[in-house]
């Protein structure tokens, strides 16, 4: 395939001005990457920082009940700051550090990635600013002082639908105005190349790990792997070590929101026609004339009417397989995974837990599913119960 | 040789900016006329869109009223029909690259040559994407008008080989919008850019006085205002014809 693209898709689609940068960023990372000292450094913040290695853990009381497949949880929740997204952070805010850079600028949906870019600004003492949306700075106020606390600003995002598509335009918005001194952390395999390419790169560790893990627990590789897709990095992560594998299904959960046959949902790929916005040619929800569309998910962090170009390569490859699940569903998982295993899911993940819960007892016991399990739920407690109709300021 | 030239013959080029369907399909015609009877040379009309990220507050803003009220991609084809059936004025679209590639690029092309636009400037469609859109909009006579930035550097003879119609030269880091003052040392980059082309080069992003048209086209061959024309229409509104003017001739004056 050609530099930057997944088949037809990904490319370079952003202002002139950037892009001296982004070939700068590119150059910058295939030298560091490649480069002993700073591989070193990143594994040895990942481990003694993130918590790496995560758990590949065997959820045996999850499995009896569903009656099917044994389901193994990675878990990404564990990691320093409760979700996969410190894997990508540690990787680009470190790169940032030795190109020079001073500031580092990041956008967040559910505020997972802006709370992982604030730590490791923190950490490795750089400025800091967040782009969030109104909407999402409303539904995870506590991940907005979590920001605060680590020393970050948070922008909330007014323009647009306020959610995480309008956080994106925003700091691509801040980043054209200060590229001398700033990088952008984006937080999923998104926008225009080299960034898929970087943190699909700082996510693999997941599949690199989990495959090592399975190998040594059960012999064998799982049959499925299953992850929620937003933008996809936890996805990506989760899949690149297993598309080798042809053996291993890859399945990519979707925000169904409120159902496909409404306007209330975020699936790009299943229901998205293809595009060009956020610096990349991928799939997008979006109306008539090409104006992209409000979306909708009880999750922030999936939230976005788009997809990671290499999702919907692998998707038009035959090679993985993305499913909705609807807010009921998710937010179903988000329960049960609770009370079965005594893990508080984030809403995101629980997407994944749902499908699993679909497809284990229709599988044999031999076989084995591996649910990314990408966050921790407590920053979705609030809005779970507000789901619910409990109010918990009573 | 494009029509696009023909924006430059008349003493240093003053390039204006507007939203199209912003306050209505009927009123964008009627501002186009009006900005070329005050001196107008180019008009750069913009399709609106959800996202428009290389914009200021200014012009987003004309984006959510234009969008607030549906003008579509075909609305804004006739637009063009109305203004062609009036004026031979150099007209020229900027829009971001999926509004263009949803509507089809044969398809959107065709439209374009057929009702007179001359060039199209896209935003998020660098030199190195570029290939998506050039030969359909070579065969349709429409300039592909390419953006050189502060930050282009050595990229500026490989964009600049490539161009025609004009360059648009972006004076400063950042999304539109008035400044007030421009810091870039533009002498040098259209020095850079004179070396390797003789396009007329014309400025943009962030002029918004008569002074300030005036020093830039001391250095360039045309000035380009967006966010202060736009400002003016959010300003008056239905009735923005006599600012309009008003603006655009003592800009047009103060370039010359």
């Amino acid at each position: 395939m050609s530099r930057g693209r997944y088949g037809e898709y990904g490319g370079q689609y952003i202002s002139e001005t950037l892009m001296n940068e982004l070939l700068y960023l590119e150059e910058q990372y295939n030298h560091y990457i490649n480069d002993d000292e700073f591989v070193g450094e990143l594994n040895t913040l990942l481990r003694e920082y993130a918590g790496r290695p995560s758990l590949l853990y065997y959820a045996e009381r999850m499995t009896e009940d569903l009656g099917g497949a044994k389901i193994y949880l990675k878990r990404e929740d564990l990691n320093h700051t409760g979700a996969h997204k410190i894997n990508n952070v540690l990787g680009q805010v470190l790169l940032a550090k030795k190109m020079g850079k001073t500031r580092v600028i990041a956008e967040t949906g559910a505020g997972q990635h802006g709370v992982a870019t604030a730590t490791a600004a923190a950490l490795l003492d750089m400025e800091c600013e967040v782009f969030m949306g109104e909407v999402d700075t409303k539904r995870q106020a506590l991940n907005v002082y979590r920001m605060e606390l680590l020393g970050a600003k948070v922008h909330s995002v007014k323009s647009g639908t306020k959610t995480l598509k309008d956080a994106v335009n925003d700091a691509f918005r801040d980043w054209i105005a200060r590229v001398h001194d700033t990088n952008y952390v984006i937080g999923s395999t998104m926008g225009p190349h080299p960034f898929p390419m970087i943190v699909r790169d700082f996510q693999a560790v997941i599949s690199a790990e989990a495959r090592e893990q399975f190998l040594e627990k059960e012999g064998k590789l799982p049959n499925a792997v299953i992850a929620c897709v937003g933008g996809g990095s936890n996805a990506m992560g989760a899949f690149y070590n297993f598309i080798d594998d042809d053996d291993v299904k890859l399945i990519g959960c979707e925000a169904g929101g409120k159902g496909i046959d409404t306007p209330y949902n975020a699936a790009a790929l299943t229901k998205g026609k293809i595009g060009i916005f956020h610096g990349m040619k991928s799939m997008f929800n979006q109306g008539d004339y090409g104006q992209i569309a409000p979306v909708h998910s009880v999750s922030a962090g999936l939230d976005y009417p788009g997809v990671g170009p290499e999702h919907a390569y692998l998707r038009d490859s035959g090679r993985a397989e993305y499913v909705p699940v609807t807010d009921e569903e998710a937010v179903s998982a988000f329960e049960y995974l609770s009370r079965m295993e005594g893990i508080i899911p984030a809403i995101e993940s629980a997407h994944a837990v749902a499908y699993a819960m679909k497809i284990a007892p229709k599988m044999d016991k031999d076989d084995i599913i591996m649910i990314c399990l990408s966050g921790r739920g407590d920053k979705d407690v609030r809005s779970i119960a507000e789901y619910r109709g409990v109010d918990l300021d009573e | 040789m494009s029509k696009i030239s023909n924006a430059f013959k008349n003493g240093k080029a003053f390039i204006g900016f507007l939203t199209a369907g912003d306050p209505t399909v009927e009123k964008t015609v009627e501002y186009i006329l009006a900005m070329e009877e005050a001196g107008c040379d180019l008009i750069e009309i913009g399709i609106p869109f959800s996202d428009p990220m290389a914009e200021g507050v200014v012009i987003q803003d004309a984006n959510v009223r234009a969008l607030k009220h549906n003008t579509t991609t075909d609305d804004v084809f006739e637009i063009v029909r109305a203004v062609r059936s009036k004026t031979d004025i150099p007209l020229v679209f900027l829009t971001y690259i999926n509004p263009v590639f949803f509507y089809g690029y044969e398809e959107f092309f065709k439209k374009c040559g057929e009702l007179g636009i001359d060039g199209i400037i896209s935003p998020d469609l660098p030199y190195e994407e570029k290939g998506e859109i050039a030969d359909i909009a070579r065969k349709n006579d429409v300039d592909v008008i390419s953006l050189i930035a502060p930050t282009s550097k050595e990229r500026i003879q490989m964009i600049a080989n490539d161009a025609t119609g004009f360059i648009y030269v972006v004076s400063s880091l950042g999304v539109t919008g008035m400044r007030s003052e421009i810091k870039t040392d533009l002498k040098s980059i259209l020095e850079d850019i004179r070396d390797v082309t003789d396009l007329p080069l014309a400025v943009g992003f962030g002029i918004n006085t008569p002074e300030q048209a005036k020093d830039i086209s001391r250095l360039a061959d045309g000035v380009i205002v967006g966010s202060a024309i736009v400002k003016i229409i959010e300003e008056h509104g239905e009735d923005a014809a006599d600012a309009l003017k008003e603006y655009v001739s003592s800009m047009k004056e103060a370039c010359n």
